[in-house]
């Protein structure tokens, strides 16, 4: 097999007495989504952290095209090609959708320590503003202040923020909390989308979701993976049903 | 501009008023308006400098007024050596602002929030002390300017309507930079950290160079001010650089409205008017002084900007 995109290695992570990132193991290919699910507290947040440079390991080794990231940076770490969006929307709320995307492009394009010239006025970095806008189905509310759309339309921009640094790997903190049932529903088809151009590591609660999206599953159970494989092998599997899945016949009557 | 607003009309007016009151004081012959004027617009630019990373970069520096001493000290201890000359002065004045914000701005940059403040506050009243040691350069009592920086004939300070064009034009090559600035790639990237810089370092920025960036380009603005200052009073002294003048200038910023461009220029007029009028009636001048600014602060948020744009809505 060749060199996976990402390679996690024997991460360590405590909080005190605490283990909540317990030896955790895993790869993502290149093109593959590879999904992370686990009950609450289970240490998916901790793992992402970990992932994205917010939060150092105590041992082990994160690896991104062969190059050892473990200790850079979130900033260095994006310029890798790495993005991320949050489980909490973080956005510039007193900028409009437009500017948010445009500085994650600015952010990737050339130097910042230019003093003088309209940056909104740069066509390279509105245009690619609009094509991230208008592949999440928002270019219509470029011009909004983000403080004025709704939590469903800032998830959106959240996706097209990480679209827009041409990230290789994608990393998606539960891109569809609290969306509703329609909302769901497009996010799971702009995802089908989206896999198509980049990898993605996607940590998600909405089972149905997760399954119909996912070419492999990790299951993480106190900071543990108990399980890797695809999702007929996850669903199969006994351990995770025990740990995780419990009687709910959430899994089983999909697909 | 694109349409009337109550606050560009307040705004233009005011920026009018500075350009023709040496006429006025010309014509009526009151010579003292012009004095209090030049020190009013020299106030106005330290404090529109501190609105660049207090306003656009939402960094609460508590230790300005340094810089105004920084830039006056340099003005008057390279007068007392026997270097009078401006174009030498005043490259001194800003290149000594530029590294101490450069010094002060990345061990302050390390903290946040209210620790960012008290140490900003503590480096100031540092330099307080340290200029009230300089004994060669008059110590606590301050250091008599007694010559004005020499600009060989170009320009004279000591003509008082000159030099009140010389701080205006100042004041407003300042302003020009900050609004350039602030629609900046740099602006952006600046006014993003503000509002949101976890969110920033995610999409690829390093917060601290471009804060610490923009503390020393409002550091060595400043110290312009302070240079300027030096001239226009003839004289420096530790007093300038204690943490009430800091405070004074935080007051003029917030008073006209953070983050706006010509908020902190109406703050200044506003506070040292007021200052200078209100003193004239009472000596407890303070009395009145104090609910005045806690009412606009109170109910015009955002200042006296934010209070003249909501009267346009409403």
């Amino acid at each position: 097999m060749a060199e996976p995109l990402l390679r996690v290695d024997k991460l360590v992570r405590r909080f005190g007495g605490i283990v909540a990132t317990d030896n955790v193991s895993l790869d993502v290919a290149a093109g593959e989504l590879h999904a992370i699910i686990g009950p609450n507290g289970a240490g998916k947040t901790t793992l992402i952290s970990q992932l994205t440079g917010h939060l150092e390991p105590h041992s082990g080794s994160v690896s991104l095209g062969g190059r050892d990231i473990t200790y850079l940076p979130a900033y260095r770490r994006c310029a890798l090609g790495l993005a991320r969006s949050f489980q909490i929307t973080s956005l510039l709320l007193d900028f409009t959708a437009a500017d948010n995307v445009a500085l994650a492009a600015q952010a990737h394009a050339g130097t910042s320590f230019r003093f003088f010239a309209n940056a909104r006025k740069e066509k390279g970095l509105r245009d690619a503003a609009h094509a991230a806008l208008d592949r999440v189905g928002l270019a219509h509310r470029a011009d909004v202040l983000v403080s004025r759309l709704s939590h469903g339309e800032r998830r959106q921009i959240e996706l097209a923020v990480a679209l827009a640094s041409k990230p290789k790997l994608l990393l998606l903190d539960e891109p569809m909390a609290g969306l509703g049932v329609t909302e769901s529903q497009r996010m799971v088809q702009l995802l089908q989308e989206l896999r198509k151009e980049v990898s993605i590591v996607l940590v998600e609660h909405d089972m149905p979701a997760v399954f119909a999206l996912a070419d492999r599953i990790s299951v993480l159970v106190y900071g543990r993976v108990i399980a890797s494989g695809d999702p007929a092998a996850i669903r199969a599997n006994e351990d995770v049903r025990r740990a995780y899945l419990g009687d709910q016949h959430v899994v089983t009557h999909h697909g | 501009m694109k349409t009337f607003t109550v606050s560009k009309a307040v705004t233009a007016l005011m920026l009018a008023g500075l350009v023709l009151l040496p006429l006025y004081s010309q014509l009526s012959g009151n010579i003292f308006i012009l004095t209090l004027l030049t020190r009013i617009v020299i106030l106005a630019l330290a404090a529109a400098s501190l609105n660049l990373i207090m306003g656009f970069g939402g960094m609460m520096s508590f230790g300005h007024a340094a810089y105004l001493g920084i830039g006056g000290y340099a003005v008057g201890m390279l007068a007392q050596e026997g270097v009078g000359s401006g174009f030498i002065q005043f490259p001194v004045a800003l290149a000594a602002s530029a590294i101490y914000a450069l010094v002060i701005g990345a061990l302050s940059l390390r903290t946040r929030g209210v620790y960012f403040i008290m140490i900003t506050l503590a480096f100031a009243q540092m330099a307080y002390y340290v200029a009230s040691g300089l004994a060669r350069y008059g110590g606590d009592d301050g250091l008599t300017v007694y010559k004005r920086s020499d600009f060989s004939g170009l320009i004279n300070l000591s003509n008082r309507t000159q030099f009140y064009y010389l701080c205006l034009a100042c004041l407003f090559a300042v302003i020009f930079l900050i609004w350039r600035i602030a629609n900046s790639r740099f602006g952006l990237v600046l006014q993003g950290l503000r509002s949101n810089e976890q969110r920033m370092q995610a999409i690829g920025f390093p917060a601290k160079r471009y804060q610490l960036v923009c503390f020393v380009i409002s550091g060595t603005m400043c110290g312009l001010a302070g240079a300027l200052l030096a001239n226009n009073t003839d004289f420096v002294s530790p007093a300038v650089m204690y943490w009430t003048r800091s405070g004074d200038l935080m007051v003029m910023v917030i008073l006209g409205g953070m983050g706006t461009l010509f908020g902190p220029v109406i703050g200044a007029v506003v506070y040292l008017l007021l200052e200078e009028f209100l003193s004239q009636l009472t000596e407890y001048w303070a009395l009145i002084m104090g609910p005045l600014l806690l009412l606009i602060v109170l109910f015009g948020r955002g200042g006296i900007m934010g209070l003249l744009g909501r009267l346009n809505r409403g």
